[in-house]
């Protein structure tokens, strides 16, 4: 139902959205291929980068396993327990980790299980004089369940909620006692979405940069990522970044390909305290156990968020954040950020618009077809080519025109918006998809189209999605330390970057003062994304 | 025929609604429940299985009270609407779990279950999963369940609603033939006055979560003093 007009400048917006992202990823592989080639060869299986594959990987499958396998009884405990006071504020809880900053998270878990925190004060008055330790595999495994046991916890409740209330009342009916009731039931609809689930947590885990980064302890917990990025800034060896880069690449396309044969499970239907009864778990051992599980977790979850406040309200907040670097900082990161997230919404508008126009094509071709394919798998190409390889290719290129410090800002721009890319198209495609089903046609028939249909009609409606849509990926823009920390200099300073940077030279105070400033940043910018979800959701 | 369902000054209130039940429902027979949508029916029936427990009053079944007995341990076995079978599992195990909840089954209870099968029609088909079967046939399943779990009282909410007319009159025949041979308690919902007069010995009638009526099938469907009735009468 769309003016030729308007379909022609659809694709045309389309088209070069695809031409600009394909030539920004492009080059940046172009560099990392042509770099010596020969010799690339030879560097790509050393005993050094050997090492580094098998640390990044067994890390990863470590980090999924214990997630899920920890996910599952909080889950089933969640699941069989649909109505008690704060139950709604703990799966409201399971989302934070989702989108707070990484680096902050790492900070509060510190802050808790670090030497001085308050697990290893406990265990060493108990007697124990061997502590955990946060830093080394222990750390990042510690770190990787702090955020994706919530992730596994929410989607699988919500595969467990989806099951008709009949079962419930069969199994109760039938007498199913715990272990059954978990044999037939539970299990197997757990079952169907844990490899998506898995693949999902997997592909998080081999690419994670900033915990592997604050929390590695150096050569022997390094993932491929983390050792790029040593090798360009503290080494300065290219041959071996672009090496460890191709890795990186081949690790992420297996992992996407194996992942697209189990699609991810998602949390609709996860209506904390929709009507689902359940009958069983009645008895005094039952209780008891899933009373341990649920506060054992929300403890695990809630103590690195406090720690966080508590350690940021320690510091010198009104100094800090009055202070220049703090004031410099917060600005280049809006800017950034900004930039960044404008960007990433037109683009999605525009890739949403031509896909839209192939689609309303009565017999589209076979070359628009793949054309509208292509535009849909643009989110994965943004996730098989992760910000640090991207960085590294065009800090290459970039080295051989001239001092890389000058392009640094657009590159991190550009950078956020490929990442923010994915999360802002999930958010605006179902939005404006709606939105089309709902007022297409009728604006097709009264002949309204341009400026005034997107004042009057669009606008309107659509405010709220794109809002959020920048809301978040400004938030996910402002939280990064991966793109930041290729390109980071006293010229280039964004929150994360200062955050980091004290830490490293343990001024730990400050750090965590900043951190929880940052912090509140990122919430408020969701808060006000979010705004007025609720009653929409209502009506 | 002594009772075999009583609901003995029962209350109960859900939300903003309030429910009150007085009513002995004859052992051996089967007893139509209907009523306009929200009166209360499906409550009724649960009330009888164990998901609500009244606020006030006594549940019995055969003679015994119930009122604060858990749904499995009551001598009772459902039909609903839809989802009676778990899709995951083939009819074996679904009618397996019915005899043994754990699955524990004897020679003699897997000849049972094959035998429950071919009552209802579904000769060998013991290995199909749910997802393969048409809507009446998971039906006839759910029946070949409640066949091996023997207990004195059936309750079915709508069993037959999402079916087409042609096929609730066979499995209406099916069920009384079940029913004959085994001479156990029936409760069931309808909002299909033919279905009462084909299947019921009595009738109640459900509005605002009281029983305005309680007769047998032929004094029930003449009646035409209650309004709601009435209108639920003549469709
Ligand atoms: N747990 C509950 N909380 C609040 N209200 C409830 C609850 N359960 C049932 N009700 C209300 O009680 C009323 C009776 O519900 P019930 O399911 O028994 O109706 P019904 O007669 O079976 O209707 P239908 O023919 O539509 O199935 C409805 O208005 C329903 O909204
Ligand atoms: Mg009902």
């Amino acid at each position: 139902m769309l003016t030729r007009a308007e379909r022609r400048r659809g694709i045309a917006w389309g088209l070069l959205s695809l031409i600009g992202i394909a030539l920004f990823v492009g080059i940046a592989v172009a560099a990392l291929l042509s770099w010596d080639v020969g010799d690339t060869r030879a560097r790509l299986f050393t005993a050094y980068t050997w090492r580094i594959l098998r640390f990044t990987l067994w890390q990863a499958v470590l980090s999924t396993l214990l997630s899920i396998a920890f996910a599952i009884p909080v889950t089933l405990a969640l699941a069989r327990r649909p109505r008690f006071p704060v139950r709604v504020w703990i799966i409201r809880l399971m989302a934070v980790p989702m989108g707070l900053p990484v680096l902050i998270g790492a900070l509060g878990l510190i802050g808790i299980w670090g030497r001085q925190g308050v697990i290893n004060s406990l265990l060493l008055k108990l007697g124990l004089d061997q502590p955990v330790s946060i830093y080394g595999l222990t750390g990042i495994l510690l770190a990787h369940v702090f955020f994706n046991l919530p992730l596994a916890a929410r989607l699988l409740l919500a595969a467990l909620e989806r099951l008709p209330a009949e079962y419930w009342q069969l199994a109760s009916s039938l007498g199913m006692r715990p272990f059954s009731v978990f044999r037939f039931i539970e299990w197997p609809a757990v079952q169907r979405v844990i490899p998506g689930i898995a693949g999902l947590i997997f592909m998080l885990c081999a690419t994670s940069f900033t915990l592997v980064l604050v929390l590695g302890g150096g050569p022997a917990a390094t993932t491929l990522e983390v050792a790029i990025y040593q090798s360009l800034r503290f080494d300065f060896a290219p041959a071996r970044a672009v090496a460890l880069a191709l890795l990186q690449i081949g690790v992420t396309a297996l992992i996407l390909i194996a992942m697209a044969r189990f699609p991810i499970p998602d949390d609709a239907g996860m209506t904390a305290g929709r009507a689902t009864r359940r009958f069983d778990g009645r008895t005094v051992p039952a209780r008891l156990w899933d009373a341990f599980a649920i506060s054992v977790a929300t403890a695990f979850l809630v103590l690195p968020l406090a720690s966080i406040v508590f350690a940021g309200l320690k510091a010198d907040l009104w100094n800090l954040a009055t202070s220049t670097a703090f004031l410099r900082a917060t600005w280049t990161s809006f800017i950034i950020a900004l930039t960044g997230g404008l960007l990433a919404v037109l683009t999605s508008l525009a890739i949403i618009a031509a896909r839209g126009a192939v689609t309303d094509m009565k017999r589209p071709g076979k070359a628009a077809k793949g054309f509208s394919a292509l535009l849909g798998g643009m989110s994965s190409l943004v996730l098989l080519i992760p910000p640090v390889v991207l960085g590294t290719g065009w800090f290459l290129t970039l080295r051989s025109i001239g001092d890389v410090t000058r392009f640094a800002p657009v590159l991190l721009v550009l950078i956020n918006m490929l990442m923010a890319l994915p999360f802002v198209m999930r958010v605006l495609a179902p939005a404006i998809e709606t939105h089309r089903q709902q007022s297409g046609r009728l604006s097709a028939s009264l002949g309204i189209s341009g400026l005034a249909k997107l004042r009057r009609i669009d606008l309107p409606v659509l405010i709220r999605p794109l809002l959020t849509g920048l809301s978040f990926a400004m938030a996910l823009s402002l939280g990064d330390l991966g793109a930041v920390a290729l390109f980071g200099s006293n010229d280039l300073t964004t929150l994360p970057w200062l955050v980091y940077s004290r830490l490293s030279s343990y001024r730990t105070n400050d750090a965590d003062g900043l951190a929880l400033l940052l912090g509140i940043i990122c919430l408020l910018l969701t808060m006000l994304g979010t705004a007025g979800q609720k009653e929409a959701r209502h009506d | 025929m002594t009772d075999g369902v009583v609901l003995d000054k029962v209350e109960l209130r859900l939300g903003t609604k309030d429910f009150h039940f007085n009513c002995t429902l004859p052992a051996g027979a089967v007893t139509a429940v209907t009523g306009p949508s929200g009166s209360g029916k499906s409550t009724l029936l649960n009330l009888v299985a164990g998901f609500e427990t009244p606020d006030r009053g006594h549940v019995l079944v055969g003679g015994e009270d119930v009122t604060h007995e858990h749904p499995s341990g009551r001598p009772v076995s459902l039909i609903f609407q839809d989802n009676n079978l778990f899709t995951h599992l083939d009819l074996f195990t679904n009618i397996g779990l019915g005899i043994n909840p754990s699955l524990r089954l004897s020679a003699d209870d897997r000849r049972a279950i094959s035998k429950a099968l071919q009552r209802v029609g579904l000769d060998g088909f013991e290995k199909r999963m749910p997802g393969t079967l048409s809507g009446g046939e998971r039906q006839r399943a759910a029946f070949a369940r409640a066949l091996v779990r023997k207990k004195p009282v059936l309750l079915m909410d709508e069993p037959f609603a999402a079916l087409d007319p042609g096929l609730r009159l066979s499995m209406a025949k099916l069920l009384l033939e079940l029913h004959r041979e085994v001479s156990n308690t029936v409760l069931i919902v309808t909002h299909d006055p033919d279905e009462v007069g084909r299947l019921a010995d009595h009738a109640i009638f459900i509005d605002y979560g009281q029983i305005l009526l309680q007769a047998p099938t032929t004094e029930f469907l003449a009646r035409r003093d209650i309004p709601a009735l009435a209108e639920f009468l003549s469709g």
